[in-house]
């Protein structure tokens, strides 16, 4: 076996001159690995290697320039004890995923459901929904958000529209925490895809059995639909809470790079991008990186260790 | 029977009110932009609560043309495309090569490799960020496209995904055939299986195209000089250097850098809906 390896690591199909000699075995491994070899190429020099220099950077004082200086676990002890504004960076962080992920999938359930409908103008509603998921990551975008939640912005007109008091959005942390979960709540129609084509997929005749049973709209939600949907839930979660934790463009430019109002805005990613590119400080970005990577692994480890007590899968045979 | 009428009469105008009504409020901030980009700079926010021009200028547009350091949006725009074009061509490649290697292919270690492909897909990017800049640092390619593109020709792990999913549904029976009519593997992969997956490599191409084209992290961390900019970080520069009324400018490039995304969505909906519904690609 081993020796195989060998071989169609070195093998393209252009050296296989006497291929009736080669096995058939022989000549799939050959064949596989050039199919997939720049998936491997690309894997090792753009990923495997980076995280093994990562790893090595964490534990080293290395501005670039000079060459790294080991210094042991130092960067992690910094970041726990000495460097209040990396843990400000995880509360915000935090914040901003806990408080995000939840409301944008909720909103997305909730609209796939008002969607799921034989109403003729769905497809279009479905569009208008989608859209400001399409274009959400762009800095257009969060030029735009900047500028509704502005002092003289429409989002202040329409609060004192309602009687309610305007926000200084720009002044205080909290406020332009939440003006950056908005603009993450407001892209939800992703998920609303995803939740639209998992809701389509629940066989019809389970509702009507359950309403010729006398069900009413939230026992067949809490006993069809939740549980058929779970699957897609699941996914859409990890997915989400990953894409969250790196959340780096709306926070860069909606405070202009600074993470200001008094690091109210200061995500991770943006934080780490300063440390590294900004500041130099490679080392201590490493080691927040593998931080990072740490605390999304423990994550989805939890969400996978609750899903088998709300996932339901139809099939044995289900991942 | 005339009361039943009504009220499914009512609660079909109920249903429409309020579901198009919350899709109108979420769309109204992008309205208020596209309206307020012909609005005079010093007018945007005192007039922010109506939205029809007064006057009606179309001047922000040549003036946000100009861009800066010398440099118009023509050469952002041109830069960009020059950026879209490369990682298309790289990702159709490498990742409709790669995807019938994993679908269709028996080779030793293939199932290793797949999972390995599978947990880059979550892999958070800022883990690899620091190493990859320290790398393409020594290597000279700073402010180059080249750590933006070079990546993309080999692969990427949503659309081999993607790709793979969709090849599993092509009958193994027309790769036989071919086989038993002399074909190689290489003549079944570039013959038979590329015709039939286009449509999953339109949405390939599509969302290729939406993440290069708003891709700002990768331009910030690599491109420095304003002749390489693309016209997201041409945005973000209008935005540092935001002087105090030139509003209208930035709204009017905004603006315009969003037609294009909105083109190409009206005209290829389906590959983007599709693409997002099956595999969860984030759009």
């Amino acid at each position: 076996m081993s020796t195989q390896v060998g071989e169609t690591q070195l093998g393209s199909p252009l050296n296989q001159k006497p291929t009736r000699k080669l096995s058939a075995k022989v000549r799939n491994n050959l064949w596989g690995y050039f199919f997939i070899g720049p998936f491997i190429i690309g894997f090792l020099s753009f990923t495997m290697i980076p995280i093994i220099a990562s790893l090595y950077f964490a534990f080293t004082s290395y501005d670039l320039f000079s060459p790294p200086r080991w210094i042991g676990l130092e960067n992690f002890q910094k970041m726990f004890t000495d460097d209040p504004r990396y843990l400000q960076s995880l509360k915000v962080t935090f914040i901003y995923v806990f408080g995000g992920v939840p409301l944008r999938l909720g909103f997305a359930l909730a609209v796939a459901m008002l969607l799921n409908t034989a109403s003729r103008a769905v497809g279009l509603y479905r569009t208008m929904y989608y859209l400001p998921s399409l274009i959400g990551g762009s800095v257009a975008v969060a030029i735009m958000w900047r500028n509704i939640f502005g002092d003289e912005g429409i989002v202040n007109l329409g609060l004192t529209f309602l009687g309610l008091d305007a926000v200084r959005w720009f002044g205080d942390p909290t406020a332009a925490l939440w003006m950056l979960i908005f603009l993450s709540v407001w892209q939800f129609g992703s998920s609303m895809l995803i939740f639209l084509a998992g809701l389509k997929s629940i066989p019809q005749s389970y509702y009507e059995a359950a309403s010729v049973d006398g069900a009413t709209f939230f026992q067949k939600f809490y006993m069809i639909t939740i549980p058929m949907l779970s699957p897609v839930m699941l996914f859409n979660m990890i997915m989400q809470t990953i894409a969250a934790f790196m959340t780096f463009v709306p926070a860069f430019i909606i405070s202009k790079g600074t993470g200001d109002p008094l690091d109210g805005t200061l995500l991770y990613s943006l934080y780490l991008f300063k440390q590294g590119i900004e500041y130099f400080n490679m080392g201590y970005a490493s080691a927040m990186a593998w931080v990072m990577l740490l605390i999304i692994a423990i994550l989805t480890a939890i969400i996978f260790a609750t899903a088998r007590y709300w996932v339901h899968y139809e099939s044995e045979g289900g991942r | 029977m005339a009361i039943a009428k009504t009220t499914s009469k009512s609660k079909y105008f109920l249903y429409h009110i309020i579901v198009g009504g919350f899709a109108i409020l979420l769309l109204y901030p992008v309205v208020w932009l596209i309206f307020s980009s012909f609005k005079e700079s010093a007018d945007i926010f005192v007039t922010a609560e109506t939205l029809i021009p007064n006057p009606f200028t179309f001047e922000n547009y040549p003036q946000g043309w100009e861009g800066f350091g010398g440099y118009t949006f023509a050469t952002f725009i041109k830069n960009t495309m020059i950026f879209v074009a490369l990682m298309l061509v790289g990702h159709l490649v490498s990742c409709s090569l790669i995807a019938f290697g994993f679908a269709r292919l028996k080779f030793f270690g293939r199932g290793f490799w797949f999972t390995i492909m599978l947990v880059t897909l979550m892999l958070p990017f800022e883990v690899v960020m620091i190493p990859q800049y320290i790398i393409f640092a020594k290597l000279g390619w700073l402010n180059s496209l080249k750590p933006l593109v070079v990546p993309g020709f080999f692969g990427h792990p949503f659309f081999i995904f993607l790709l793979v999913q969709f090849i599993r549904t092509i009958p193994r029976e027309l790769d036989e055939a071919a086989t038993i009519d002399g074909a190689n593997t290489f003549k079944i992969y570039y013959k038979i299986i590329l015709p039939l997956i286009t449509p999953a490599l339109a949405t390939t191409a599509i969302f290729t195209f939406y993440w290069t084209w708003d891709n700002l992290l990768g331009p910030v961390l690599y491109l420095n000089s304003p002749s390489k900019y693309t016209v997201s970080m041409a945005l973000n520069m209008f935005l540092s250097n935001e002087t105090v009324s030139n509003y209208g400018a930035m709204f009017a490039m905004s603006v315009v850098t969003l037609i294009p995304v909105f083109v190409l969505f009206f005209f290829f909906q389906r590959y983007v809906v599709e693409g997002i519904s099956t595999s969860g690609l984030k759009g």
